[in-house]
């Protein structure tokens, strides 16, 4: 996974600014009910609509949804309904207004009966649009991040295989739409950025990296034998991926600028797959067959200290693999074979417990959300292999995609406003 | 075996051919002189029947030997392309992979301008990275048996597909044990030919 860290050097102060000025007391154990008031335009419901359910996809605030008739006594001309919104059990209410250049947003606390914040966003895309819906997912991931102290996810993206492409879809399920070719791409990943991709390609194989914006794929590493798995390091300036072509799969490391790949791993004949940074960029967690069947290593960046991270002792048909590094350093989420089939685990690294997440239907990919408490995974729980969502705090989980079966997700950094 | 096969049906058909020559010379209708008191116009028309009887003989007999090598180096073929199996999440070579392989090295051998590609395949279970290198793996095993055995390393190239192409589609053992494999093809000679010891 990607390191905010690197990419938002000022978020942590920016939380404690914002969390201080709105005046809330955040129990992580309880969601702050949040009323989002009725949007003026024609575009108003739509506007009214995506906030609420970024705020329930995030599973940090608790959207109060209004009747009409509720919703229209909460917002009066001359300002908030106090005594209304506190009875609903609002903590705060929001009033998000389109404007000629954007929107403005104004955030009311309940409890001090004041006005918390005021904000102008400016977008001049078109209502509806990606990028419009992108802004207000960018506004309701600020509300998430005044409130409870924890930026939100709403602007962000998965990467995923169908049908011989590599897919987009945002957060929320909208916006399903192919960014490769059609070919043989496999195993997406972002870079810290979130403007730039790299999969790698089984015919011919190879690395590619590919400009989002200008959709402009490159080839980064081929040649015989196979390539797989690409992930960005944490600076963006390198790509680790596996290749091998008859002594075994290992994990190499190439320049962004291009050049060759020089060799990490020593699996001496073994499949070494999978990479996945720690946040620092200071170690690697892999999947590796050194030991007869697949478990999961880590070992420092450079390919030395190779320590093995899962016990041997799970099972007869020990099989580990698809290991993703949790933004916060601490879990790593994998998948490992139970009970014939497979499930989402994590393992803490401090203390190496396992947690087993899922357990309805076959359970594959996980991939971490910035937030480091949401999963993007591979279940066919639905009877077709699709992309579901879980909030590993509360185990609630929803489904993300629909339609011809999918793979080898990978959550997205937090995104830049388009 | 199968190449003891090919040398003996080649032979076979040789002789066949050569047998079947004959029969037709004898049974040839007699011909028919019309100038018989010309002994030495007779003498040259039965001569130049011998010479069109034997030259006959010859393009039955070399029209009979290109379709046997035509047939034996289908066969070649084939035995070239035929595939071989694994075990689940296994890479090493069991006794009927061996044998398969074994069969292959002397077409190998008698056709030093062939080159083959070995593609390793895996079943649809355990993750698509780790299935590309398992298939890599398996097409590498395959690649070191055939060099073991005399086959030049410059004219094997390995390649994996994974679990991306599935030979048969469905999710029970004796699907999965066809898609287990590695498959082969021949490429750098428009006939094959066969082993001829």
């Amino acid at each position: 996974m990607l390191s905010v860290a690197a990419l938002r050097p000022l978020s942590a102060q920016d939380n404690a600014s914002r969390g201080v000025r709105i005046g809330l007391t955040y129990d992580p154990g309880s969601k702050p009910g949040v009323v989002v008031l009725p949007v003026t335009g024609s575009a108003g419901d739509s506007v009214r609509a995506i906030v609420q359910r970024d705020f329930d996809f995030g599973d940090r605030i608790n959207p109060i949804v209004l009747d009409a008739a509720t919703a229209s006594e909460a917002s009066r001309g001359s300002g908030p309904n106090w005594p209304l919104l506190a009875k609903l059990g609002a903590a705060a209410a929001v009033q998000i207004t389109p404007t000629a250049s954007g929107f403005h947003l104004a955030v009311f606390n309940v409890g001090t009966k004041q006005t918390a914040l005021i904000r102008d966003y400016a977008t001049s895309a078109a209502p509806q649009s990606r990028a419009w819906r992108a802004a207000l997912h960018g506004i309701a991931d600020d509300l998430e991040e005044a409130f409870t102290g924890v930026r939100g996810i709403a602007r962000t993206r998965v990467l995923f295989e169908r049908g011989k492409r590599i897919w987009v879809v945002d957060s929320d399920g909208e916006n399903v739409m192919p960014v490769s070719d059609v070919g043989t791409p496999l195993s997406p990943s972002w870079d810290p950025s979130g403007r730039t991709i790299t999969y790698s390609t089984i015919v011919p194989a190879g690395i590619s990296v590919l400009d989002l914006s200008s959709g402009r794929a490159r080839t980064l590493a081929s040649g015989p034998g196979v390539f797989i798995s690409p992930v960005f390091s944490p600076d963006g300036s390198s790509v680790v991926y596996a290749h091998g072509v008859d002594a075994g799969v290992d994990l190499f490391t190439v320049p962004l600028s291009g050049g060759g790949g020089r060799r990490l791993s020593v699996g001496r004949g073994s499949d070494n797959v999978s990479p996945s940074f720690s946040p620092d960029g200071r170690r690697i967690v892999f999947m590796s067959g050194r030991a007869g069947h697949p478990e999961i290593y880590t070992m420092d960046a450079d390919g030395t200290n190779v320590d093995l991270l899962t016990p041997l002792d799970i099972g007869e048909n020990a099989y580990r693999a698809s290991p993703d590094w949790s933004p916060d350093g601490r879990l790593v989420a994998f998948q490992s074979q139970i009970g014939g089939t497979f499930q989402v685990l994590t393992i803490n690294l401090r203390d190496r417990s396992l947690r087993q997440l899922t357990s309805d239907g076959r359970n594959e990919d996980p991939s971490w959300a910035p937030d480091g408490r949401h999963l993007t995974f591979v279940s066919n729980r639905s009877g077709v292999r699709q992309l579901w969502v879980l909030d590993i705090e509360t185990g609630r989980s929803r489904q993300l995609t629909r339609g011809a079966p999918v793979r080898v997700p990978a959550w997205s950094p937090r995104l830049a406003a388009e | 075996m199968i190449r003891r096969t090919a040398v003996l049906s080649l032979a076979l058909l040789s002789v066949a051919a050569l047998d079947g020559c004959r029969r037709k010379v004898v049974s040839a209708p007699a011909p028919v002189a019309t100038n018989t008191g010309n002994a030495d116009s007779l003498a040259a028309l039965r001569a130049r029947q011998r010479a069109d009887s034997i030259a006959a003989a010859e393009r039955a007999a070399r029209e009979a030997a290109a379709a046997s090598d035509q047939r034996s180096a289908g066969e070649a073929a084939a035995v070239l392309g035929q595939k071989v199996y694994f075990d689940y999440d296994r890479d090493n070579l069991r006794d009927d992979a061996r044998a398969t392989l074994d069969a292959k090295v002397p077409i190998l051998i008698a056709n030093p301008s062939v080159t083959l590609s070995i593609t390793g395949h895996t079943d649809e279970r355990g993750t698509a990275e780790y299935n590309l290198a398992l298939g890599q793996r398996r097409a590498a095993q395959v690649k070191r048996y055939l060099t073991s055995k005399g086959v030049e390393d410059a004219r094997l190239s390995t390649q994996s597909m994974g679990d991306s192409q599935p030979a048969v589609q469905g999710t029970d053992e004796s699907a999965y044990q066809q898609n287990r494999r590695a498959e082969f093809q021949a490429s750098g000679a428009n006939t094959l030919v066969a082993p001829r010891s």
